[in-house]
């Protein structure tokens, strides 16, 4: 089923900011497409998970919580780095891969940065 | 529901491989009919000729390795959709394949052009793009 809105946009984030200096740009789109007024939600999977860990100190994640951007995390990818929920950034939810194929196959734009 | 998958990434290469077929599995079980356009790399996913290998320096066979190859990932995913009565059409970049020689497919698996993969964009409800990094 289609979402009734055309600004619904789906980022799927596979990398940390350790890893790619370009993760912080995703970061910045992801909340330059909120504070357009549009819904974002944005996927971390792979090592894009490291960076939701409260532990690493780092404003990334919860800036984007902040900003009104969904952050889901993929649990699969939690487990295989051994990443419990209760180690999350606050506003971080853990979601399956099947979360984000029905954002997908609801028509969302979507994007693997 | 027709969903279109771009896939860039060689097959052993990257966790990306790994992610996209998880997002195809999970379309196969939501039943929605899936279209994927391998391109560069990726057209090897399909090789035929991947093959499983003993481990000497473990003294491991290669039936105790136990490797998992790409074909037979998607050879289960198209299984898979047979199962659940729902289209898995896997399209092959022809180019790709020729540079690279892997025109040797398991069956299922379509060589096919760009053209192709804006016809089947055309024809779905949603595209994502998968590219190397």
């Amino acid at each position: 089923m289609k979402e009734s809105s055309m600004e619904s946009y789906l980022l799927f984030e596979s990398q940390e900011p350790l890893e790619s200096a370009q993760v912080p740009g995703h970061y910045e789109l992801a909340a330059a497409l909120k504070a357009a007024g549009n819904r974002v939600t944005m996927f971390l999977v792979q090592n894009g998970v490291l960076a939701a860990r409260h532990a690493l100190r780092s404003e990334g994640v919860p800036r984007l919580v902040a900003a009104g951007v969904e952050v889901l995390a993929d649990d699969f990818s939690l487990r295989e780095r051994g990443i419990s929920a209760s180690r999350l950034s606050s506003g971080v939810r853990v979601a399956t891969i099947e979360d984000a194929l029905d954002q997908f196959a609801a028509g969302r734009k979507t994007l693997w940065l | 529901m027709t969903l279109t998958f771009v896939m860039m990434e060689a097959p052993f290469e990257n966790a990306r491989t790994v992610s996209v077929l998880r997002l195809i599995d999970a379309a196969i079980r939501r039943r929605h009919d899936v279209t994927v356009f391998a391109y560069e790399g990726a057209v090897a996913m399909t090789f035929a000729r991947q093959a499983p290998h003993a481990n000497a320096v473990h003294g491991r066979t290669a039936e105790e390795e136990d490797h998992p190859l790409p074909k037979d990932w998607v050879a289960g995913l198209m299984t898979a959709a047979q199962q659940r009565g729902v289209k898995l059409e896997w399209i092959n970049c022809g180019l790709c394949v020729d540079e690279r020689g892997v025109a040797e497919a398991i069956p299922g698996a379509k060589r096919g052009s760009p053209a192709d993969l804006w016809k089947a964009s055309e024809a779905s409800d949603n595209t994502l793009v998968i590219g190397t990094r």
